[in-house]
């Protein structure tokens, strides 16, 4: 198994942090941002020339999501059970939790992008774009809140792929002075507590620590 | 009475996306239509059944789901033996591909088309100002995914396998919106774009659906 991708990217986290849960064996190839991925070669394995790319054999896959999820079922004996397995009704409540690409995703990226990538690239941040995504993203975490009162994880009782495709963005915010968003919502505040504690998240982490 | 039913407005992509998913499975259903207009959907019944207060929700016995594609993904695994077949079945190599489709769809395509939809077709209709820098930029970038499904579609009849999936289906509303509008030309200038569109909006699931908001 190959992941091309970069340490800094939200998106390669999301597939580096569901490798580790499964523990599965990987080979990761660094991917230059300053264009490395709109490069002929890259376009080969992802023609939408984003991070992160993966291979295993002849199986190329691209969109961290449809890659998470294909190793969660392939290696679905190993490591962290990420997904739901049951009923059809069983697995679509993890499918629910898991369209956290159309709630939380936007709103969150574009947070991530204002208070976290343009500071460390020396760009101005858009307070109004801040403002905005901030009361967006308060009503989705206000959605959050009540599930979590429900439920200890997003789909279930225990930690899915659900929860593990929400933390780069939350390790990001966590890191800014939107984190208030976050510690104003006790059952939120908790699940954030619990998901960025794991073993295999702390992994992913050191994998940055090692490009600086 | 049908042990599955749709909460929506047929006016509504999402809700689109689960009864073109429906008609093609040939499953019953019964439609609760929801008042937007009159705010239904922000109501404590309708968010009591989606809290995040869009349309549609969606009922099977006791399953209550919303999210379109999380509704379509159920219906389609639920329903494999009945109607179209919409899914990859085999290795889950083979099943990655139409997961990588749907994903394209949900993180490249969807957003550039509905902010496009949302300014060319719906803003008109409800009496409102296109905002005309939007549209320039949205256009191009959905143009830039268009060239990516154009190769892709140059070397596969459909975008996740030589078939009719999930992957294609997803597409309908907003390039439904698309046709009514100048940006259309996106869609026409591109010819494998162009004849996967003319097919698959000449679905007859899909014109059932297109029906419903003629009643």
């Amino acid at each position: 198994m190959e992941v091309h991708g970069n340490p800094f990217s939200t998106s390669t986290q999301r597939v580096l942090a569901c490798l580790y849960e499964k523990d599965v064996e990987f080979q990761f190839v660094n991917v230059d941002m300053a264009g490395e991925h709109k490069s002929e070669n890259f376009l080969l394995l992802n023609p939408f020339g984003q991070v992160p790319a993966f291979e295993e054999g002849d199986l190329k896959l691209f969109e961290s999501r449809a890659i998470t999820q294909y190793i969660s079922q392939e290696y679905n004996d190993k490591g962290t059970q990420l997904l739901l397995p049951g009923s059809n009704k069983t697995m679509a409540v993890l499918q629910l939790w898991k369209e956290e690409a159309h709630h939380f995703n936007p709103p969150s990226t574009k947070l991530v992008f204002e208070l976290h990538y343009k500071p460390f690239f020396g760009m101005a941040t858009d307070a109004a774009v801040v403002e905005e995504s901030e009361a967006e993203l308060a009503k989705v975490l206000d959605v959050y809140e009540a599930r979590l009162a429900e439920s200890k994880y997003l789909a279930c009782d225990h930690f899915t792929l659900a929860d593990l495709h929400h933390l780069p963005n939350i390790q990001y915010l966590m890191g800014s002075s939107a984190k208030k968003l976050f510690d104003s919502r006790p059952h939120v505040s908790a699940w954030v507590a619990v998901i960025t504690a794991r073993p295999a998240w702390s992994r992913v982490l050191d994998m940055q620590k090692q490009k600086l | 009475m049908a042990a599955i039913k749709v909460h929506g407005s047929p006016l509504s992509t999402a809700t689109q996306r689960v009864l073109a998913c429906l008609y093609e499975k040939g499953v019953d259903f019964q439609f609760v239509s929801i008042n937007m207009a009159a705010g239904e959907h922000k109501s404590d019944n309708f968010l009591a059944l989606n809290p995040f207060g869009q349309v549609p929700a969606f009922e099977d016995g006791d399953l209550k789901l919303f999210e379109s594609r999380a509704i379509t993904h159920y219906v389609a695994h639920e329903y494999a033996d009945k109607g179209t077949q919409l899914l990859i079945p085999g290795s889950n190599k083979e099943a990655a591909v139409l997961t990588l489709w749907q994903e394209v769809e949900a993180q490249q395509f969807n957003s550039p088309s509905s902010t496009l939809a949302w300014e060319l077709f719906y803003k008109p209709f409800f009496g409102t100002a296109t905002d005309a820098a939007k549209v320039e930029e949205n256009e191009t970038k959905l143009g830039k995914v268009l060239d990516v499904y154009e190769t892709r579609l140059s070397q596969s009849r459909y975008l996740a396998s030589d078939y009719f999936t999930l992957a294609d289906l997803y597409h309908l509303p907003n390039i439904q919106c698309l046709l009514a509008t100048s940006a259309k030309k996106l869609l026409e200038s591109r010819p494998h774009v162009n004849a996967w569109v003319k097919e698959i909006t000449a679905r007859p699931a899909w014109s059932k659906v297109l029906a419903m908001q003629k009643q």
